[in-house]
């Protein structure tokens, strides 16, 4: 059994150690600094620290300021309340004028668990991705995260980070690399390929094992990079498989499943098959459980590889 | 205050007003009325108050300019090409293709232009996170807001107001353009935000009721703002929708139409024979 940490965790260790290496940091929060972990770095720079109280908007738009006047603001609340309650304030106040916010969003996807719908962002990569400028990003470990959140702090404009509340299994070594616009492959195989990001990574290298010992060969590229979308890698891909499997922690409409059926339906159409939520919201449940329901697990994945390989054989046996 | 100090403001003002009739009859849209109503608010701090180069729009020490309600745009393009931040031709191009000024300030693009703004209500939150970093970095600078009296029915005026106070931000003042209007009509009847001024007081502002067209109350109460310590300050300022131009003044049709060129001619002709009160 791998180790789990939730990205929440990466990103708040990571925040410290990013605070006493670069003094324009500063970290905003909107009341839920001990759930977000941004409590670690408020700890550490309580002058650097702003707990907005419960204003998103405020959140956002403090944040703006204080990058247009030099620092580095990382705006931390829950995925929901940040892209949601804050949307119009992220577009013309962030988006827009470019500024050099970071918005690091916990708590995205079906594993919030009990605390059900409301809490569970679904639709988060969707409404950040439509936003020019905006780059959209989703750690799938906490070795990721970690790399992200300094690869953000580095990088000039904003970025929203999607992280989630429960642990996820660690995949990466300290060789493993990430770059803004880069999906690393991480097997390879010819019957199709797999694009995952944030946990669907991990159950789509699982899902791959149990696919090989079954005769098919997968390939499974970390999209967490979903903006800028390293489009080369993927249309490279789709064209070595000739079938395509997302999978996302996120609602298939606008996430990354679209992302990809957009970039290949522009470049190398191939049949492609979603893993994700299925245009419905979530509910109370335990992490497992609810991805188990709503369809999030490496069996699934592997039942939509199979699926999508009879589809690419149905169209070349028609051609 | 000094009396030629008064006559040049009194006259900028007037270019001002000039420059906003006529920069938006030949765009062919715009917003008088709001642009009207702040004139001497903006005059006073750019001719006056404010520490400004404006050939180096953006030297680190600078006072910032917000203006929350973006669409009184060619108020502050007015002032900031008066200001030397542009040069005056460029405001031919309002609202044009390809041009740089846009019809809401577009920070990326306009010198001196320190926040996009056009969606009401967010300013006084971005002038606070302003304000924020200049007190990390020890600089003096100061922020003004300037923000529509039909603008504080927007929640996140209050979420900020409420920041300001907490985080003692006393190098931020905003003015109220309180001219008593927005599209709708009346603030009273769209969604009464009375008793304004008790309003800020309850959430821990330095508050002050001054006549927004009349200089040395403006000044003085930018005075009187840098001295508070401890306390943001709103100065809610009385003005008159459409000021300076009779035909404009307290009509609501007149807060996002652009004046015909017979409105303007007879706009330019009232502004030269215009002596203020
Ligand atoms: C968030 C948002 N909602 C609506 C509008 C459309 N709008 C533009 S001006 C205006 C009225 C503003 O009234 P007020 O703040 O009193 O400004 P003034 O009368 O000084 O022009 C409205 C509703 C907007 N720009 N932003």
């Amino acid at each position: 059994m791998m180790s789990k940490m939730a990205t929440r965790d990466a990103y708040g260790q990571t925040l410290v150690r990013l605070g006493e290496r670069e003094p324009r940091v500063v970290v905003l929060d909107a009341d839920l600094a001990k759930s977000t972990k941004t409590i670690d770095f408020a700890k550490s720079f309580p002058q650097r620290f702003f707990d907005m109280g419960i204003a998103e908007q405020n959140l956002i738009c403090t944040a703006a300021g204080l990058a247009l006047a030099g620092k580095i603001p990382f705006a931390s609340t829950f995925a929901v309340f940040a892209t949601g309650r804050a949307f119009e304030q992220i577009r013309n106040s962030v988006a827009y004028p470019r500024a050099n916010v970071k918005i690091a969003a916990t708590h995205a996807g079906l594993t919030v668990g009990e605390d059900g719908a409301s809490h569970q962002s679904v639709e988060d990569i969707a409404i950040m991705r439509s936003l020019p400028g905006m780059t959209v990003l989703v750690p799938a470990d906490a070795r990721e995260t970690e790399l992200m959140v300094e690869a953000a702090a580095a990088h000039k404009g904003p970025v929203y980070i999607r992280l989630g509340r429960s642990g996820v299994p660690q995949l990466f070594d300290m060789e493993y690399q990430f770059a803004m616009g880069k999906s690393p492959v991480l097997r390879e195989g010819d019957d199709a390929a797999i694009f995952a990001c944030g946990i669907m990574v991990a159950e789509a290298l699982t899902a791959a094992r149990q696919l090989a010992e079954a005769g098919l060969e997968v390939t499974v590229v970390n999209v967490s990079s979903i903006k800028p979308m390293d489009e080369k890698t993927i249309i490279e891909a789709a064209r070595q498989a000739g079938a395509v499997v997302t999978a996302e922690e996120h609602s298939v409409v606008g996430g990354l499943g679209s992302a990809v059926a957009e970039l290949l339906a522009r470049h190398y159409p191939v049949p492609v098959e979603m893993v994700g939520v299925q245009d419905t919201f979530g509910e109370s449940g335990s992490p497992s459980d609810l991805l188990q329901k709503y369809g999030l697990t490496a069996h699934h994945i592997a039942r939509g590889v199979e699926r999508v390989v009879l589809r690419k054989k149905t169209i070349s046996g028609n051609r | 205050m000094d009396e030629t100090k008064l006559r040049e403001l009194q006259e900028r003002a007037l270019a001002v007003r000039r420059d906003i009739v006529e920069m938006i009859a030949l765009a062919g849209s715009g917003h008088p009325g709001g642009s009207l109503s702040g004139v001497e608010i903006a005059c006073a701090l750019y001719f006056h108050a404010m520490r400004i180069r404006p050939a180096e729009p953006d030297w680190p020490e600078r006072d910032r300019f917000v203006l929350s309600k973006g669409h009184a745009a060619p108020l502050l393009y007015a002032v900031l090409a008066q200001a030397g931040y542009f040069p005056r031709e460029e405001l031919k191009g309002l609202r044009r293709i390809d041009r740089m000024l846009q019809g809401h300030p577009d920070a990326k693009g306009t010198p001196g232009v320190e926040v996009s703004t056009g969606s009401l209500g967010q300013g006084i939150a971005v002038a606070n996170g302003i304000a924020l970093a200049g007190k990390l970095d020890g600089r003096d600078y100061r922020v003004y807001v300037l923000v529509g009296d039909g603008e504080l029915q927007e929640g996140l005026v209050w979420e900020a107001a409420m920041a300001a106070a907490h985080y003692r931000l006393d190098n931020v003042t905003v003015f109220v353009d309180y001219n008593g209007f927005q599209i709708d009509g009346r603030i009273q009847d769209v969604m009464n935000p009375d008793p304004v001024p008790d309003k800020w007081r309850a959430f821990g502002w330095h508050v002050l009721e001054i006549d927004g067209h009349d200089f040395p109350q403006i000044l003085s109460a930018i005075d009187t703002a840098r001295s508070v310590q401890g306390k943001p300050t709103a100065v809610i300022a009385r003005t008159v929708k459409g000021k300076g131009i009779s035909f404009m003044e307290n009509q609501v049709g007149w807060h996002g139409v652009a004046p015909k060129p017979d409105e303007l001619e007879r706009a330019l002709v009232e502004l030269a024979g215009w002596q203020p009160a």
